[in-house]
């Protein structure tokens, strides 16, 4: 068994989200250009959840698209083929400000991959980053825009973030 | 979610849950193609080969939109403009296509075992399109994906298929896949073309054509293959019609919500009624949508190497 650590509890990840959702509001002064996009499996949750949070502050609803990323990744040929998620973006992208949202901010690759997908849908005005936890490690220059909590690791280590499960507590988890 | 096979080579081999990996996959790629932009980096600077010894242009052509909708680029060979006729060996034929870097083959066979055969000779990956009278595996996965997609589930369902059995890939991929997701399987057909021995499949023969259909949740009508059929089988077309051909009267004892299925192409006032073809309760065109979102996942799940399938370190 791997050692673990919880790095947030439930009640911290909702304070990180509710930070998070105000330090959005203040950098975008008009809501109604927002929309957010999560990626798969647990950014759909997080974007939903601050969508929630968004809609409270600027009294309008805040739209919220799922991105699938995995058919734009770089590393294919290296692993497995992972799972894949239906991509569904009810809304036109271009002209918005475009917040993707993701649960852990590691290599930057992914990131890269969703702003290659997301190009497939419009031209946003702007894309900007929220992540709930940022462990380090970028492989390429990619930053957050709004981060939840930065958790220094080690390349080994494994961040799980456990998000509406049946029976359990959401948290996030440091595995050593 | 498991999948870590290079080739695709039958239903037969597949885990129920292999199957429903296909199936979501597939789910996915179904909705690429409802875009504006229809295609993804996934298989970008990878080479497709359809090789191509059966003529099948509906399978050809999904196979080869769904390379491209990856951004594969892909060559098309067919048997009768090609060294085949010259004589050369289907191995020697495929090994000069390897050695031009092909990353995939999708082989398409009268003989039985072409699929495997090219597995084991190739170190590309191999997807089987039809080998003979043996297996066509991605027919059989974008029929059960169209079920489930229409009925929400497969397990429990009634799903009959009607026709030709002994001579089809088809028919066989479809039993292994539908009887591993828990489908109750009844074929019918003439007695010829539908030899009891098929029941130890796991699924039931009936030469009643009245009482195969009638609590039917899927009615699967495969085509008399006048290609592949010896004269002997059964005396005509007209009869087979009169005995077994999905008419309005036989619709009309059916349940209100039973769907008809064809792979293709249909013989319009042969196994089907030309207006039950183009009705609300037919799917074939629907077939052939999800067969190129089922082919897109066939070749992005043989595609993946052997590391780990989790994303790295989240």
């Amino acid at each position: 068994m791997p050692e673990s650590f919880v790095i947030l509890n439930a009640a911290a990840i909702q304070r990180a989200l509710t930070r998070i959702a105000h330090e959005i509001a203040e950098r975008n002064e008009n809501g109604a250009a927002v929309v957010l996009v999560g990626i798969p499996e647990i950014g759909d949750g997080l974007a939903h959840r601050l969508s929630a949070i968004l809609s409270e502050i600027w009294r309008l609803p805040v739209p919220v698209g799922i991105l699938d990323v995995t058919m734009h990744r770089d590393d294919l040929d290296h692993r497995l083929a992972p799972k894949v998620h239906p991509t569904v973006i009810p809304f036109d992208v271009t002209g918005k400000t475009v917040v993707l949202v993701d649960d852990v901010l590691f290599s930057g690759r992914t990131t890269r991959a969703a702003m290659d997908a997301l190009n497939d849908f419009g031209r946003p005005k702007k894309i900007q980053l929220a992540v709930l936890i940022d462990r380090g490690h970028r492989e390429l220059p990619i930053k957050a825009d709004f981060v939840g909590k930065n958790v220094p690791t080690a390349l080994s280590e494994k961040v799980r973030v456990r998000l509406d499960l049946p029976q359990r507590e959401d948290e996030v988890v440091l595995e050593k | 979610m498991s999948w870590h096979r290079k080739h695709l080579l039958d239903t037969e081999s597949l885990s129920a849950a292999e199957i429903i990996t296909v199936l979501d996959t597939a789910r996915a790629f179904k909705a690429v193609g409802e875009r504006l932009i229809k295609k993804v980096p996934a298989l970008r600077g990878k080479t497709v080969v359809n090789l191509f010894i059966e003529p099948s242009t509906r399978t050809r052509i999904s196979f080869e939109l769904a390379a491209q909708r990856l951004s594969a680029d892909i060559v098309n060979f067919s048997a009768d403009a090609s060294s085949f006729k010259k004589g050369e060996t289907l191995k020697d034929t495929a090994r000069n296509l390897e050695a031009l870097n092909a990353d995939f083959i999708i082989i398409r066979h009268s003989a039985s075992g072409a699929a495997h055969f090219l597995s084991r000779v190739l170190n590309a990956h191999v997807i089987n399109a039809g080998d003979g009278a043996h297996e066509h595996p991605t027919q059989a996965l974008l029929d059960a994906f169209t079920i489930r997609e229409k009925k929400g589930k497969i397990a429990g369902l009634n799903v009959t298929i009607l026709g030709e059995i002994l001579y089809s890939s088809v028919a066989r991929s479809n039993i292994w896949a539908l009887t591993k997701l828990g489908a109750d399987v009844t074929l019918c057909g003439p007695s010829t073309l539908v030899p009891k021995t098929f029941e130890q499949m796991g699924c039931r023969v009936t030469y009643d054509v009245e009482e195969a259909i009638r609590e039917a949740d899927i009615i699967n009508l495969l085509r008399i293959q006048h290609e592949r059929q010896r004269k002997t089988m059964f005396p005509g077309i007209s009869e087979y019609t009169t005995l077994f051909g999905l008419t309005q009267a036989r619709l009309a004892l059916t349940k209100p919500d039973a769907l008809i299925m064809h792979p293709g192409p249909i013989n319009r006032g042969v196994e089907i009624d030309s207006e039950i073809a183009d009705s609300g309760r037919s799917l074939i065109l629907e077939q052939v949508t999800n067969g190129l979102a089922v082919r897109m996942a066939a070749l992005f799940l043989v595609n993946g190497g052997q590391g780990p399938q989790e994303v790295a370190g989240n």
